[in-house]
């Protein structure tokens, strides 16, 4: 008898704490989501609500590159947040098959971290860049070298040149530090650099994170990382002379940097609210939380 | 009336328990039917001969290649690795914890082991990362210590604490009359260990061995990040990507083909670690009889 009571007690006890979790967690985890998307820009996002008082409904459809995820994912979170019968939905397809996508009417918003080539642009499409997006070439912080031009680079990734002592540094082997296949830096870093496919690595690691900690723990190691994420436990090498800031960035100078882009296409009116999506996304209000996607903010 | 009430409660427990066991094995057919359902695909456009015995993998190249006999030779060559470092140390551990070791010293080595079994990989991973692969840099003169042998390293020592508790409880039920019988005889100490109690006890070993083999083989985090992860054919020096790896290195930000692809290197370990476990059955059948 004395056992089940204690019996139905334990159930009891593990039910009502099942509840209590359960409620716990729940607030928690939209506490979070809320605070994660509105710490950053809570006054900007006061101010778009109070502009668009008119209630916007319907679904705006962006597809294209994968590198912009990180900077549309917080976009369109406050975008859904100040506009709540608005849904934003991103397709990481990649650049080329967004345009493609605005082309043919498939999606309302192209993203492209690419500029336009010109039959692109010939065939009415119209790319609004809303930042620039600088990827550092990061060495030890023993590394003697502190500048290479973008040649000696392309041909450091490939594995054309081989030792340090050939661009100027102390003699030891380089070890090439990249990211996995598909990841947006690495598909940046390769186009610009004219080594795609090419690179023969030592490591690919997942983040910019465990590029950066392999970089700081081996003295001959060279690696890409997004510029906004570096700090101070490795070298951040200047390309052509030119040393990476958000200034040098913004005003072109650094080249190993690429535009995310906003394609639309000429003639074909938006709807309401992908036009103030796109309104939104162009404007200044957008800055802070480009800056904290780790981008440089144009407009 | 209490009697009736017994009953009762005998029942919903056997149904509570029936349904904590169907819970089990839904998830298992579930995951199995999963995968081969979301395997196949990509095989069957790759075709079997190239994806199991294509030595270049560049899943986002503009002609991708999917052949992951990189991946298989270094997940067999790392396992195998980790057995030859782990089964030695983990076995005489074994062997000194049950025969040798005084009672009060295993007391604290056999809580040691349990304390290794307990840390989470990504630890080990990240141990390996700051100290072993810097050391393995340094003591054999490489560009890099990323490498295979770091990856080895790292498994043999996690493969550890389940080989020495299999084994040790395969070696404490070695019946005591067994190694009486061969000391009354005359045989030391260390000859009735390795002439009785070990043979014995070998299945028990065996499968210590085997279940060692599973963790090693499905070990992800660990080794990501000690590995290089870069798809070259095995060698000890060099940088490998194990199957496990590559699915974990890729999937983020996967798409297409190459995202059904790396579902198909799921179902390769799976069938991988389902034969191992079919070999460990086998053992364990064989020990009871």
């Amino acid at each position: 008898m004395k056992r089940r009571k204690i019996l139905g007690l334990v159930m009891a006890a593990t039910l009502s704490l099942g509840l209590i979790s359960g409620c716990g967690s729940s607030t928690t985890s939209s506490s979070t989501t809320s605070d994660s998307s509105s710490s950053s820009s809570s006054e900007s996002s006061a101010s778009s609500t109070t502009i668009k008082a008119t209630t916007l409904s319907g679904t705006v459809s962006t597809n294209g590159s994968t590198s912009m995820e990180k900077v549309i994912g917080a976009l369109s979170e406050q975008f859904m947040n100040d506009n709540s019968d608005v849904t934003v939905t991103y397709d990481p397809t990649g650049s080329g098959t967004g345009i493609q996508a605005v082309t043919d009417g498939t999606c309302d918003i192209g993203l492209s971290s690419r500029a336009l080539k010109d039959d692109e642009t010939a065939s009415g499409l119209v790319a609004t860049t809303i930042a620039l997006d600088g990827i550092a070439i990061i060495v030890n912080t023993d590394s003697g070298v502190t500048n290479l031009t973008m040649a000696q680079l392309s041909k450091i990734f490939t594995g054309e040149i081989t030792n340090w002592s050939e661009v100027g540094g102390t003699d030891g082997t380089i070890v090439c530090i990249g990211r996995e296949a598909g990841s947006g830096t690495r598909d940046g870093f390769e186009s610009i650099t004219d080594t795609k496919d090419k690179c023969v690595l030592s490591q690919e690691l997942t983040s910019t994170g465990a590029v950066i900690q392999a970089v700081a723990g081996n003295p001959t190691a060279i690696g890409y990382a997004s510029l906004a994420a570096v700090d101070s436990t490795v070298k951040v090498l200047s390309i052509d002379g030119v040393t990476p800031t958000e200034e040098t960035v913004k005003d072109g100078t650094y080249t190993v940097q690429r535009p995310f882009n906003v394609v639309t296409k000429e003639g074909t009116e938006l709807s309401e609210a992908a036009q103030a999506f796109f309104d939104y996304v162009t404007s200044s209000d957008a800055n802070d939380l480009i800056s904290a996607a780790g981008a440089v903010p144009v407009n | 009336m209490k009697h009736k009430n017994l009953a009762l409660f005998e029942q919903v427990m056997h149904g509570i328990f029936f349904f904590c066991g169907f819970v089990t094995i839904a998830f298992v057919c579930f995951i199995s039917v999963y995968l081969i359902i979301s395997g196949l695909p990509a095989i069957r456009e790759i075709g079997i001969i190239d994806f199991l015995f294509g030595t270049t993998w560049a899943s986002t190249a503009s002609e991708p290649k999917f052949g992951i006999l990189p991946f298989i030779l270094t997940s067999i060559y790392g396992t195998a690795g980790a057995i030859v470092i782990g089964v030695p140390i983990g076995f005489m551990t074994a062997v000194f914890l049950s025969k040798v070791a005084p009672k009060r010293l295993a007391g604290i080595i056999r809580s040691a082991v349990d304390l290794l079994a307990g840390i989470p990989s990504v630890v080990y991973g990240l141990v390996g990362m700051i100290v072993l692969v810097p050391f393995i840099r340094v003591f054999f003169h490489l560009p890099d210590g990323a490498t295979m042998l770091a990856a080895i390293f790292v498994l043999s020592i996690m493969i550890l604490p389940s080989i020495i508790s299999v084994s040790e409880t395969a070696l404490n039920a070695v019946p005591k009359e067994y190694e009486e019988a061969s000391l009354a005889l005359g045989a030391t100490e260390i000859e009735t260990y390795f002439r009785v109690s070990i043979p014995a006890a070998k299945s028990g070993i065996a499968a210590a061995i085997v279940l060692g083999i599973g963790r090693a083989i499905g070990e992800a985090m660990a080794i990501i990040m000690v590995a290089g992860n870069v798809a070259n054919m095995p060698s000890l020096f060099s940088s490998v990507r194990f199957l496990t790896t590559a699915i974990a290195s890729e999937m983020s930000y996967s798409s297409g083909l190459q995202r059904q692809a790396l579902f198909s290197i799921a179902l390769v370990l799976f069938l991988f670690i389902m034969l191992i476990n079919v070999l460990l059955n086998l053992l364990l059948k064989k020990k009871t009889k």
